[in-house]
């Protein structure tokens, strides 16, 4: 029997036969996996090994995933419309918030973006500082990075304790600087918020002559292990155009081989002054992604000794640029900067009036996240994690 | 050799366990509440309103202008202004904040509200050690709670204090120096035009405004 309401009147289909109840279908439901191969299991958002409130859905065959669907916005706090509603001014403490281990730089992209929208020159010592900073912030997020990876690889806690020392000696510096350890907000637009404290410039001089002694144990902790050169060598491999395609930026894009970096591409602030190298990878594997965060700590230390070196004395902010009643031209800017963990963008249109009529981030976590599935097909379970924690995400910047 | 990796990772670990007995750089934990690290100057906490002398309902800087309540970002700080007006440190007649509450559950110390403060008024803390059973008054610090003296500034923050004080000095010279040459401007205009004139005796010009706060800068 039709079970179909009106099923029994006739309408002609192409064939001009009628059409019985056979001929509707549904879509997949809830019960695609009921034949029993198949497990569907929720790994977050409490999961520990998610870097935050992040969660997958993940579809197993024994241990195998063949189908993995992350699902975010745990952490979502509406910073675009709020910063839409607040002063130019008042936006720059919530970039703070984005990627909480790398405030300085996503001030620094912010503050990019509200330079180019309003025509400020920042000061050469400005600039300097700031290079100083973003530097000292790539060597402590990739120094974590590096510590969490191992840690979610099962090596509980060593190296995670031996990266935190390091960084704990880099926040200090940042609370010397600007006056708290993570939420720094120190880049003010065209400059910075205050110059460094007596004797500032040597304590960084001093942490960044200790650090290749750290790379260089941790190295040999680590990068001949064994156990983690099976755990990640050809393991979530990302290919060439898969990354281009999907707009990956920074070490993830690099570790595929491919040559981009903003620092050289754009040449913001006094990068290009500056001699450095960027790694390149060559396979895209999880162990490519770790080795591009231990190269890239050794070149940012180059970056720092030449900055120690040339750092001139002078103003520190535009004296065109004003905290209170700042309206910058009615117009559009993007500002970009090579942040540790990608390309990390702020869009902003002005229409004249104190505050943004429009603000917009491309956040490199979220982007970087949304190949996860097709470098997670086809291995274990175990080994979702690892590619997670090797893509560096922070859920902060993910949901905003 | 397979193993050899694992060995080396392992002298690794072996060298920083007995290095952490030897080198201050490998062992830099520091056991919190009997051991303090010295807080660095710039370091910033929840603000709080400086008070010029000894009391804090007469020095207090606040002129109740409401910069720093529209210019928080999320928006902690709540004033009302007062009815009357009383003289601030240069014997200008300002209003003075009737309420000034900042809700520090919200407060994210930013520090923007102390950037725009025309007055110097605001200030961050380094009190870190403000944990309260109370959820909704403990944290909700009232003008009183606030209020704190200019020496409790010039300990936390003595470079930007003592810049600070220097600036309000010299505005404090200039004003009584200013009140001063107006008063005798005043005076000699009363004396040259009205030989006589019973009127210009009447307006007599006002003595260099005597400020309330007296040894505000200490």
């Amino acid at each position: 029997m039709p079970s179909h309401g009106g099923a029994t009147a006739k309408v002609p289909t192409e064939a001009g036969a009628p059409r019985g109840p056979d001929a509707y279908r549904l879509t997949a439901g809830d019960n695609e996996y009921d034949d029993g191969s198949l497990l569907e299991i929720s790994m977050g958002p409490q999961h520990p090994s998610t870097h935050g409130v992040f969660r997958m859905d993940v579809v197993l065959d024994g241990e195998t995933v063949v189908k993995l669907k992350p699902v975010f916005g745990y952490l979502h706090r509406n910073h675009e419309k709020i910063a839409e509603s607040a002063s130019y001014l008042a936006a720059m403490p919530y970039t703070d918030r984005l990627d909480y281990f790398c405030s300085l730089t996503n001030n620094w992209a912010y503050a990019l973006a509200v330079e180019k929208l309003a025509g400020l020159q920042v000061p050469e010592r400005a600039e300097f500082l700031r290079v100083i900073t973003a530097e000292l912030t790539r060597l402590q997020n990739h120094v974590c990075l590096a510590g969490f990876l191992m840690q979610d690889m099962g090596a509980s806690g060593t190296p995670l304790m031996y990266g935190f020392r390091e960084r704990e000696k880099i926040l200090d510096l940042f609370e010397a600087l600007t006056g708290a350890r993570m939420m720094c907000n120190y880049m003010r637009f065209g400059g910075c918020r205050c110059d460094t404290p007596p004797g500032w410039l040597e304590e960084v001089r001093k942490v960044v002559d200790r650090f290749p002694r750290f790379l260089d144990e941790f190295e040999n902790l680590l990068s001949s292990n064994e156990i983690l050169m099976a755990r990640t060598q050809g393991i979530g491999v990302l290919t060439r155009d898969l990354a281009i395609n999907a707009g990956i930026t920074g070490p993830v894009l690099r570790s595929c081989g491919v040559d981009y970096d903003l620092r050289k591409v754009d040449g913001y602030g006094l990068y290009p002054k500056f001699q450095f190298r960027v790694p390149l990878g060559d396979h895209g594997d999880t162990y490519d992604r770790y080795m591009m965060r231990i190269l890239e700590m050794r070149e940012s230390l180059g970056i720092l000794r030449q900055a120690l070196d040339a750092i001139p004395e002078g103003p520190i902010l535009d004296p065109k640029s004003k905290l209170r009643g700042f309206r910058p031209k009615p117009g559009e800017a993007y500002g970009r900067i090579e942040a540790p963990k990608g390309e990390l963008g702020f869009y902003l249109i002005s229409d004249g009036s104190p505050n943004p009529y429009r603000y917009r981030i491309r956040p490199p976590s979220l982007i970087n996240l949304t190949v996860l599935e097709d470098l997670c097909l086809g291995h274990n379970v175990a080994d979702t994690v690892t590619i997670l924690g090797s893509i560096d995400i922070v859920l902060g910047e993910v949901d905003r | 050799m397979l193993g050899i990796g694992l060995i080396k990772g392992l002298a690794e670990t072996g060298r920083n366990f007995v290095g952490s007995y030897l080198d201050p750089d490998r062992l830099v934990t520091v056991e919190y509440p009997e051991e303090r690290l010295p807080v660095k100057e710039n370091f910033r906490q929840f603000p709080f309103l400086v008070f010029d002398g000894e009391k804090a309902d007469i020095g207090l800087r606040c002129v109740a202008c409401q910069i720093c309540e529209k210019e928080c970002p999320p928006q902690c700080i709540y004033i009302e202004k007062s009815k009357d007006k009383k003289p601030d440190h240069l014997g200008k007649p300002q209003f003075y904040p009737a309420v000034f509450d900042i809700d520090i559950s919200v407060c994210m110390s930013c520090q923007i509200c102390v950037e725009v403060c025309p007055f110097d008024a605001i200030k961050m803390d380094q009190q870190f050690e403000l944990s309260t059973a109370d959820r909704f008054r403990g944290l909700l610090l009232t003008r009183d709670r606030l209020a704190k003296p200019n020496s409790h500034f010039q300990a936390i923050h003595p470079r930007d204090a003592a810049e600070i004080d220097m600036r309000r000095v010299d505005e404090r010279a200039k004003a009584e120096a200013k009140a001063k040459a107006d008063a005798e401007a005043k005076a000699k205009q009363a004396t040259a035009a009205a030989p006589g004139a019973t009127k210009a005796v009447a307006s007599t010009p006002k003595p260099a405004a005597a400020p309330a706060n007296e040894g505000a800068i200490s």
